[in-house]
């Protein structure tokens, strides 16, 4: 029996769940009603909200609780609004029109109410803004600017009430800077399925709490960092280690080689005030080098490097049940989202075989430098540091597991956010999309489109395919796919689905030739794959392969933690909401259209890493020993 | 002392199970009539009226809805339902059975308040003799095809979970606290069907009405406020307990009643009340002057008002879910500032702003508690200036 795909299966309050149409028992319908707000009429689908009728017609309501990924919560009260006829003021987020209705924006009582509100949040709100990685880019402190905030008419704290959780690899949480909109609760327990966080205690005395109010470091929390992207103010942010890569960097003795990912330059001009949507990879390497990096790699090299491993070992994989017929996990599950392994590590560890053993492009990336690059440029692995420039809060975990040194040291040094990034350009002085552009460094600098889709949902699985079917067919992947674009595993529905009927094979590739003697096995198969974004949809997946649903018959799945793939990472610029990731996304999509090489397999500093370095191929002895790990079951209850 | 002698109540001389049997007889739509012709509204407070309630429960198609009696009640000075449920308990059942009728329903539960948990035993036994007697389980009363049956759910102490919409969050297992309306019960209730949430005393009016018929319910009170009305009587006065009363009494009526003449002022509707000046005592209870669930606190003449007000705000302070912001932190700023006139240090100028929040909290807040936690506050600020405006900063 296969579970419904679609289903909600959240766990959250029927009040606090993700409606398609924001209101449950009110969604939209055809009927049409006619809505006057300030005067301006105009006429709108029965069931939207007051917010949305005013956002269509320009007209600006001010929120906190609300976000536009999340359900509603109506919490705050900071977007009342006056509606005619009714005694109380209503709040314009949670208020679905089902009637024609009139509505004030800014009367004496909502302006009266709207500063009283920030007032009492103020008086409760420990933080200076110049210490505060918020500064500039905080809701509350941008609501107090337009409220004409002059005074603390009700008081303000003068010590902090709680101690700052400094306990996860990945998070920091000051809840004296919380305005309990529980935008993190949603967010964890709703949008992600995963449900750390929760409200303890009633009245002034309410707090967000872990389970059990334990360290964040020691609850089930996956690092997905998807609550610091959508928290107003500077409560949540990410565990940040800039001071040390200044450190490091400022040290003649160490080599500092710093990673960059794809989505982090899809991203990062946001910072600096570009519309979401403009890559600013080749400013990054000139900014990088001002900085002081002494080298600046792509990590899509390794990205192509986890491809072929990845697809490499699924291909045994495959080998062994269909031709060895033995016994073998499958679907194969990735395993380059730490956010996703650590997901199932808590909640599906009887499931750990089914994931890939390759290590994380960031991780490859890590070991390759401290092994291969140190000898070739006859560096003491001692002296490197590296650094990894990563969309992701969950990747400096990933980088602080403790199995993570098979170079001999730590693979990766540091991990840094794209907002970690351009705080360190700004330091430095430097407008980085004034910057003249520049390449990447050698011998990792050449890279494909495969790697730069790694940014997207879906993007892994498309990179796969793309070398899995040129190396078992032997045909191009444009004979099947316009311009090798592989559409059905794009997109941002939560689960796509791709069956590839392979009808003929091609020759063994020499790469492959020492493991597989022929595709002969696979003629007439259908390669079935998925791909899956954000926890919640991966706990759909793993509900109908459980149930033995259409998700058991796959043979490969990618799973991203984040909604809308690396690209919507807890380390990406704030704020995000379904439009900004699809803009991130078109940068990506389209600077994979633009390299010349768009395959993982003919990338070739890693046709020459395996011909100098890797001598045993993918999935050797060698490989295995640098590029692949293994995973700790968890629980829900143990860290 | 406590005179609560429920002998001479209406609810005494109306036997259970006739008004059952007579509705049951009646079409659903013919019910909702017979309750719009009574006037009866809400008697937990909000004085929401019932037919309007049932009617839109009734046009919503769902093979699933719910009919919940909410016996929560935990409004300070309140203890009228618990003497309906000890004495009077079939009346109510009859009238959640026919509410069940109107709106069709095959579901009901009771939510019983924490502190009642010594009454569940023998409501359960009242259930099971219902469901001996055939007035509850398949076919009730013989009836094809309506069935109904009752469960009993306690609360948890807390004060917000007799709120409709924290009541069913509670009810689904999870943290009480209000929804955001719309979507109303009537439409999206427990587990999302229709449910109408009643008040004991609601429920226990129906059968009555149906035996005694509507005009009888109609012709008392006032023309907004039909009928009679349970009051639970405490404080400064000679007796306390449960009465009834005809809805529209003035105060002044119901002071000589109880032996509370000579009162400095009445807290109407418990803690989220209003407080009722001696000069006003000419007014009537009723839903459109001064409206109360039944809770009739008398202030005598010593009493300290400002002491009266802060054991209100304490009460609100403890009992606020402290989901929105206006409640959360205005109730605490409220009580501060009580203290603060205590001491003498508080300004005129902070007196006045403390008053415009209460208004934001009245109209900003997400649910009654919120909204009418600062009505103590106000009304005794703006009723009993003389008192209140000596303390200030600038009068000493
Ligand atoms: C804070 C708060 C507490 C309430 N407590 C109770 C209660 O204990 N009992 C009750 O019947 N209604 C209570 N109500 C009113 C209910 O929300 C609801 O209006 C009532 O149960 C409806 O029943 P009625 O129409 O029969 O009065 C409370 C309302 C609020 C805002
Ligand atoms: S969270 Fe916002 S208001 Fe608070 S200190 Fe930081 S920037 Fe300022
Ligand atoms: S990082 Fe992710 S899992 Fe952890 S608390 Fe935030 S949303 Fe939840
Ligand atoms: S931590 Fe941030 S998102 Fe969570 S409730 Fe507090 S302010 Fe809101
Ligand atoms: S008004 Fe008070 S009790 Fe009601 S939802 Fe808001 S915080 Fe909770
Ligand atoms: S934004 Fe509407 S209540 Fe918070």
């Amino acid at each position: 029996m296969s579970i419904e795909l679609n289903k909600n299966t959240s766990r959250s309050p029927l009040s606090q769940r993700i409606q398609p149409m924001g209101i449950p028992g009110l969604e939209i319908t055809d009927k049409l009603v006619t809505v006057t707000i300030d005067d301006k009429e105009v006429t709108v689908p029965s069931g939207t909200t007051i917010l949305e009728v005013a956002k269509q017609i320009g007209i600006r309501i001010p929120t906190l609780c609300y976000h536009e990924d999340l359900c509603v919560a109506g919490v705050c009260r900071i977007c009342v609004v006056e509606v005619e006829g009714q005694r109380t003021l209503q709040t314009a987020c949670a208020y679905p029109v089902t009637e024609p209705i009139t509505v004030r924006t800014h009367t004496r009582k909502v302006r009266q109410a709207r500063r009283h509100i920030l007032d009492l949040m103020l008086s409760k709100h420990y933080g200076e803004c110049y210490a505060c990685f918020r500064n500039n880019n905080c809701e509350l402190q941008a609501l107090a600017k337009e409220y004409g905030v002059d005074f603390f008419r009700f008081g303000h704290p003068e010590k902090p009430r709680f101690k700052v959780d400094r306990s996860s690899h990945s998070l920091v949480r000051d809840m004296d800077k919380c305005i309990l909109c529980r935008r993190c609760i949603r967010t964890c327990i709703d949008l992600q399925e995963v449900g750390v966080l929760e409200v303890d205690k009633r009245s002034d005395q309410s707090k967000v709490i872990t389970f059990g109010d334990k360290p964040l470091g020691e609850v089930v929390c996956i690092n997905c960092g998807q609550c610091i992207n959508r928290c107003p103010t500077g409560a949540l942010r990410a565990n940040d280690p800039t001071e040390e890569v200044w450190a490091a960097i400022d040290d003649p003795t160490k080599h500092v080689v710093i990673q960059t990912a794809p989505s982090p330059r899809a991203g990062i001009g946001e910072c600096f005030g570009l519309e979401p949507g403009h890559p600013l990879t080749f400013e990054l390497n000139t900014a990088l080098r001002e900085c002081g990096f002494d080298k600046i790699f792509d990590t899509n090299f390794s990205a192509d490097l986890t491809i072929i491993e990845e697809g490499t070992e699924l291909l045994l994989r495959l080998h062994k049940a269909l031709v060895e017929k033995k016994a073998v996990a499958l679907p194969q599950f990735t395993s380059c989202s730490p956010g996703w392994v650590k997901y199932l590590e808590h909640f599906y560890p009887e499931y750990i075989p089914n994931l890939s053993s390759a290590k994380s492009p960031q991780q490859m990336f890590g070991a390759v430098i401290k092994t291969y690059y140190a000898q070739l440029n006859k560096i003491d692995p001692k002296d490197i540091v590296t650094v990894a420039l990563m969309p992701c809060s969950a990747k400096k975990f990933e980088c602080n597991r403790p199995e993570m040194c098979d170079s001999g040291w730590k693979d990766v040094d540091y991990g840094l956010t794209t907002r970690e990034m351009a705080q360190m350009i700004s330091e430095a002085g430097i407008d980085l999309p004034a910057m003249p552009k520049s390449d990447f460094d050698d011998p990792f600098g050449t890279a494909t489109g495969s790697g730069v889709i790694f940014g997207a949902t879906g993007g892994v699985m498309e990179a796969a395919l793309r070398t899995v079917i040129e190396l078992v067919c032997g045909i191009k992947v444009e004979d099947l796919f316009e311009h090798a674009d592989i559409i059905p595993v794009r997109g941002f529905e939560g689960i796509r689905f791709l069956e590839l009927p392979i009808k003929k094979v091609g020759p063994v590739p020499d790469l492959l030739k020492n493991l597989i003697p022929d595709w002969k096995w696979l003629e007439g198969a259908t390669l079935k794959v998925a791909a899956a974004h954000g926890t919640a949809n991966a706990k759909l997946v793993m509900e109908d392969i459980k149930a033995g649903g259409r998700c058991s018959e796959c043979h490969f799945i990618e799973f991203m933690a984040c909604p809308g793939g690396c690209l919507g990472g807890g380390g990406q610029p704030i704020p995000t909401s379904p439009s900004i990731r699809a803009a991130r996304a078109k940068a990506i999509y389209s600077e994979d259209a633009s390299y010349e090489i768009r395959k993982s397999h003919e990338n070739p500093a890693v046709v020459k890493l395996y011909t100098e370095f890797l001598t045993d191929g993918p999935c050797g002895h060698i490989s295995h020993k640098l590029l692949h790990t293994g995973y700790t079951p968890r629980g829900k209850y143990i860290v | 002392m406590r005179t609560t002698d429920t002998s001479k109540m209406t609810f005494s001389r109306v036997s259970p199970g006739e008004g059952l049997k007579k509705a049951l007889k009646m079409t659903p739509e013919e019910i909702i009539d017979l309750i719009t012709a009574s006037g009866l509204k809400g008697r937990g407070g909000a004085g929401f009226p019932t037919d309007l309630k049932w009617k839109l429960a009734a046009a919503v198609k769902d093979d699933l809805k719910y009919v919940v009696c909410n016996a929560d009640e935990g409004e300070p000075g309140t203890f009228k339902d618990r003497v309906i449920l000890t004495d009077f308990a079939d009346l109510m059942f009859d009238g959640m059975t026919i509410g069940a009728r109107a709106i069709g329903a095959c579901k009901g539960i009771i939510y019983l308040r924490g502190e009642y948990a010594y009454l569940r035993s023998f409501l359960k036994g009242k259930l099971a003799e219902r469901r001996n007697d055939g007035l509850l389980g398949k076919n009730v009363l013989g009836i094809a095809g309506f069935d109904f049956d009752v469960e009993i759910r306690m609360g948890a102490g807390a004060y917000i979970c007799g709120e409709e919409t924290a009541l069913i969050e509670s009810l689904e297992g999870q943290r009480g606290e209000p929804r955001n309306r719309p979507p109303f019960p009537v439409n999206t209730g427990f587990m999302g069907h229709p449910t109408i949430v009643n008040n004991v005393e609601t429920f226990t009016w129906v059968p009555c009405i149906v035996t005694k018929g509507a005009k009888w319910f109609f012709d008392i009170g006032t023309e907004r406020s039909t009928g009679l009305k349970m009051f639970s009587v405490s404080g400064d006065c000679g007796k306390h307990g449960v009465f009834e009363f005809p809805m529209g009494i003035t105060i002044q009526e119901l002071l000589e009643k109880v032996d509370g003449t000579g009162a400095k002022a009445v807290q109407a509707g418990g803690a989220s009340g209003r407080c009722i000046p001696a000069c006003s005592f000419g007014r009537t209870i009723a839903f459109e002057d001064v409206p109360t669930g039944g809770s009739i606190i008398v202030i005598g003449p010593d009493r300290d008002m400002l002491k009266v007000a802060e054991n209100f705000m304490e009460f609100f302070l403890d009992e606020s879910c402290g989901q929105c912001t206006p409640c959360r932190e205005g109730n605490a700023k409220l009580l501060e500032g009580i203290k603060l006139l205590q001491q003498g240090r508080c300004s005129m100028k902070y007196l006045r702003e403390l008053c415009k929040l209460g208004e934001t909290m009245q109209l900003a807040s997400k649910c009654g508690l919120g909204q009418s936690s600062p009505n103590a506050f106000l009304s005794i600020v703006t009723k009993f200036k003389d008192e209140i405006m000596g303390r200030t900063e600038t009068a000493l």
